[in-house]
């Protein structure tokens, strides 16, 4: 983590703003992510309707969360595996850390886990003197950079290929330093070189989930590089994180939900490894590990439940919104501050960590509404942030200036004389302030607009002075 | 005209939007030129401000819902509501029903104002059955989709469909029509910086479609264009597409310098 928080939102704004080497590595989001979703939508002619059956069948299983998580547990113990229940972070970190001691690791591999990054499972885990290693490709770098990820799925697309070949070039100490790593075949080679011994050698590999399903008790995880496959089977002890909304009913519905989930994401038809565990290795098995435990997260999902976010617990992390989002493409996923960027961030974060901690995150957009357009779950997010943004203004929680123009703005709006006789009044006086040129390029308290763009000026009285004058020459 | 039409002339309530009111009358009355040309009558009450959207959309819906029980006691006697714009009449279609949909006295209202309530160009379209305009533009045009006309009320052709029959005119899409220029309302001022990168992008297309006038239904999206285009010296003009269909040209283009004389 790299200690930024969602209160320091503006600036990290602006540095993001302002740093050239990040504005070149998101372009790549419009390149890669946007065009190859469109095109694997559009190949897919029943989208929409798949859209709407996953949509409903998540629906169906949050409604019977209990029920399905109680299904689930006891398919994963009947498999053979265990099932640890962690209300908080906390209570997850403890229950990893626990296990990985019961197994004497010294090493952990690790898969892609959001929901690791969510409860700092890492530092946990090196605090206690065992190291965790990333085996995602991303993930690593970040690992060795000591960030957090900028995106959801792809961690590492804040950068460009030379910084992380210096990252290679610093981190991995015994090659040679003027090793080639201009390629990105090169960066991969090393990684994989390097991580290969890590495979062999950790006790135990924790996982996360995009799929759990309650019919079989197996936990599902989508990559494109095998590492999940790997830090599953290899080591003795596997751990699944996943938090609670992950559940589904069935192997069909798993389905349902994988046809969309790629498309979205990287605009695959499917990612390249689609690995299903159901429990540890069964007698007989040639390998796969010896234990096998889910650790269930719920971290305030559960209160998520009952009221306006629920519909939150659809997300099932494809990052088509921050793909789409014209705010993330501008600033990228560190300046949100959370692990969680984008619309999606914007109503998760404060769901998680409260508003107060977070009030700028569903602020931050236009409601351009491409984020619902383009979500597999049809997440209604600019409502949504709509509804953070009221709960934010009833705290009494904007700024003092902004509170007092709106309620100044809104009385008048209210009293339509009132309102006329100020407009009709502003109008003409602002009009003849810009004179001849018919713009003003500074403004006192207009600032915020004119320190970037011109502000076009009245055309001079009143829409409604004006037709109030047709209207007396036409009267009989 | 169809014959229907001529029976009973829909009588149709302007709701002139806040910014056409304050800042560009002219589109007020290119609207109503359309309206009338196309065979309706029009009235614009006085007692309207605003639709809300600055409350609504600030988390201040006690005022937002205030301000929509006007605008329905003022507009819901009138067949239709026109706005020219899309925002506004996306306000008034999508986001009253739900604004009031726990008010006894409003929720019924409210649908049913939503429901006969049109952005410009497709109540032209759509309802009236209008494809051809008697207007003339020389010149390259390209058209911004709001982002409220495209998503909220799926909006595309009809503003491209009256353009087609402008003499003189022609459109020339720019690249990623379908993203925002980051103007947002009160989001342009509250995260001025992030606003304007959108906007930079935004102009980045424009210029590189060649077009010598952009054109849009939503006076937002378009001042805030505007600025970053005359900020930038660039020589592209801004209009709103009302006053090209209208054929009411004559005046500066949007934030341009009154000629001399």
């Amino acid at each position: 983590m790299d200690g930024a928080s969602p209160q320091d939102f503006k600036q990290s704004a602006a540095r993001a703003l302002a740093d050239a080497k990040l504005q070149r590595a998101l372009l790549n989001v419009k390149r890669g992510f946007i065009v190859k979703r469109a095109n694997a939508k559009a190949k897919l002619p029943e989208f929409d309707e798949l859209r709407d059956e996953a949509r409903a069948l998540k629906d169906h299983t949050l409604l019977h969360l209990d029920l399905y998580l109680e299904a689930y547990e006891r398919k994963v113990i009947e498999s053979g595996g265990q099932v640890h229940f962690a209300p908080s972070a906390a209570d997850a970190r403890d229950i990893v850390l626990k296990i990985c001691k019961d197994a004497g690791a010294s090493l952990v591999t690790k898969g892609k886990s959001m929901v690791s990054e969510e409860i700092g499972l890492n530092a946990h885990l090196e605090a206690a003197g065992i190291e965790a290693a990333e085996t995602d490709l991303g993930e690593h770098i970040i690992q060795i950079r000591g960030e957090a990820p900028s995106h959801i799925i792809a961690p590492v697309i804040h950068l460009n290929k030379e910084e992380i070949a210096e990252d290679f070039v610093r981190a991995h100490r015994g090659l040679p330093q003027d090793r080639s790593l201009s390629a990105v075949p090169d960066l991969v080679a090393e990684a994989r070189a390097l991580l290969r011994e890590k495979f062999v050698t950790a006790e135990v590999g924790i996982t996360g989930a995009n799929l759990l399903i309650a019919e079989t008790g197996s936990s599902v995880i989508v990559t494109n590089e095998g590492n999940g496959d790997l830090t599953a089977t290899l080591p003795k002890v596997h751990i699944v994180i996943a938090s609670i909304e992950k559940l589904v009913p069935t192997l069909e519905d798993a389905c349902t939900v994988l046809r969309l989930l790629a498309r979205s994401g990287t605009g695959q038809e499917i990612t390249t490894y689609t690995t299903f565990a159901t429990g540890p290795a069964r007698a007989g098995d040639p390998d796969g590990p010896r234990q096998y435990h889910v650790v269930l997260l719920d971290n305030g999902r559960s209160e998520m439940l009952g009221g306006d976010f629920r519909a939150m617990l659809r997300c099932i992390r494809c990052g088509a919104c921050l793909n789409h989002c014209p705010v993330y493409g501008a600033i990228g996923g560190h300046a949100y501050g959370s692990l969680y960027p984008g619309p999606m961030g914007a109503v998760l974060t404060p769901a998680l960590y409260g508003i107060d901690h977070a009030r700028d995150l569903p602020n931050a957009s236009s409601f351009c509404g491409r984020c619902e357009e383009v979500c597999p779950m049809a997440i209604p997010l600019p409502s949504m942030m709509r509804k953070w943004r009221e709960r934010d203004f009833e705290r009494g929680d904007p700024p003092l200036r902004e509170r007092l123009a709106l309620r100044l703005w809104a009385f008048a709006a209210k009293r339509p004389r009132l309102y006329h006789a100020l407009s009709g009044t502003i109008a003409p006086l602002v009009a003849r302030l810009a004179g001849d040129r018919g713009r003003f390029t500074s403004l006192p308290f207009a600032g915020a607009w004119t320190e970037t763009r011109d502000l076009p000026a009245p055309q001079g009285k009143t829409f409604h002075e004006l037709y109030r004058k047709t209207r007396g020459n036409e009267a009989p | 005209m169809t014959t229907e039409a001529t029976e009973k002339r829909p009588h149709v309530g302007l709701f002139v939007t806040c910014l056409v009111d304050l800042f560009r009358p002219s589109v007020g009355f290119a609207a109503i030129k359309l309206l009338l040309d196309a065979g309706a009558t029009v009235e614009v009450p006085e007692s309207q401000t605003c639709c809300g959207q600055p409350a609504y959309n600030s988390g201040n819906r006690e005022d937002a819902t205030a301000i929509a029980r006007t605008v329905i006691e003022t507009f819901e006697r009138f067949d239709y509501l026109v706005a020219p714009s899309g925002s506004c009449a996306a306000m008034l279609r999508v986001h009253y029903p739900s604004l009031l949909a726990d008010d006894p006295q409003f929720a019924e209202r409210a649908r049913a104002l939503g429901a006969k309530s049109y952005e410009l160009t497709s109540f032209l379209v759509e309802v009236l059955g209008l494809d051809k305009v008697a207007a003339r533009f020389e010149g390259n045009v390209t058209y911004h989709d709001s982002c409220s006309s495209l998503r909220e009320l799926k909006l595309r052709d009809a503003p491209r469909r009256l353009l087609a029959s402008v003499d003189g005119l022609s459109l020339t899409e720019m690249e990623e029509t379908e993203v925002c220029c980051g103007f947002g309302g009160a989001f342009s001022v509250k995260y001025p910086e992030i606003s304007s990168a959108i906007d930079e992008a935004k102009v980045c297309n424009i210029a590189k479609s060649g077009a010598a006038c952009l054109l849009a239904g939503d006076l937002g999206c378009l001042l805030h264009i505007a600025g970053r285009l005359s900020r930038d010296g660039s020589k592209v003009e801004c209009r709103h597409v009302a006053e090209v269909l209208a054929g009411l040209i004559e005046g500066p283009a949007i934030g341009q310098a009154r000629k001399a004389g």
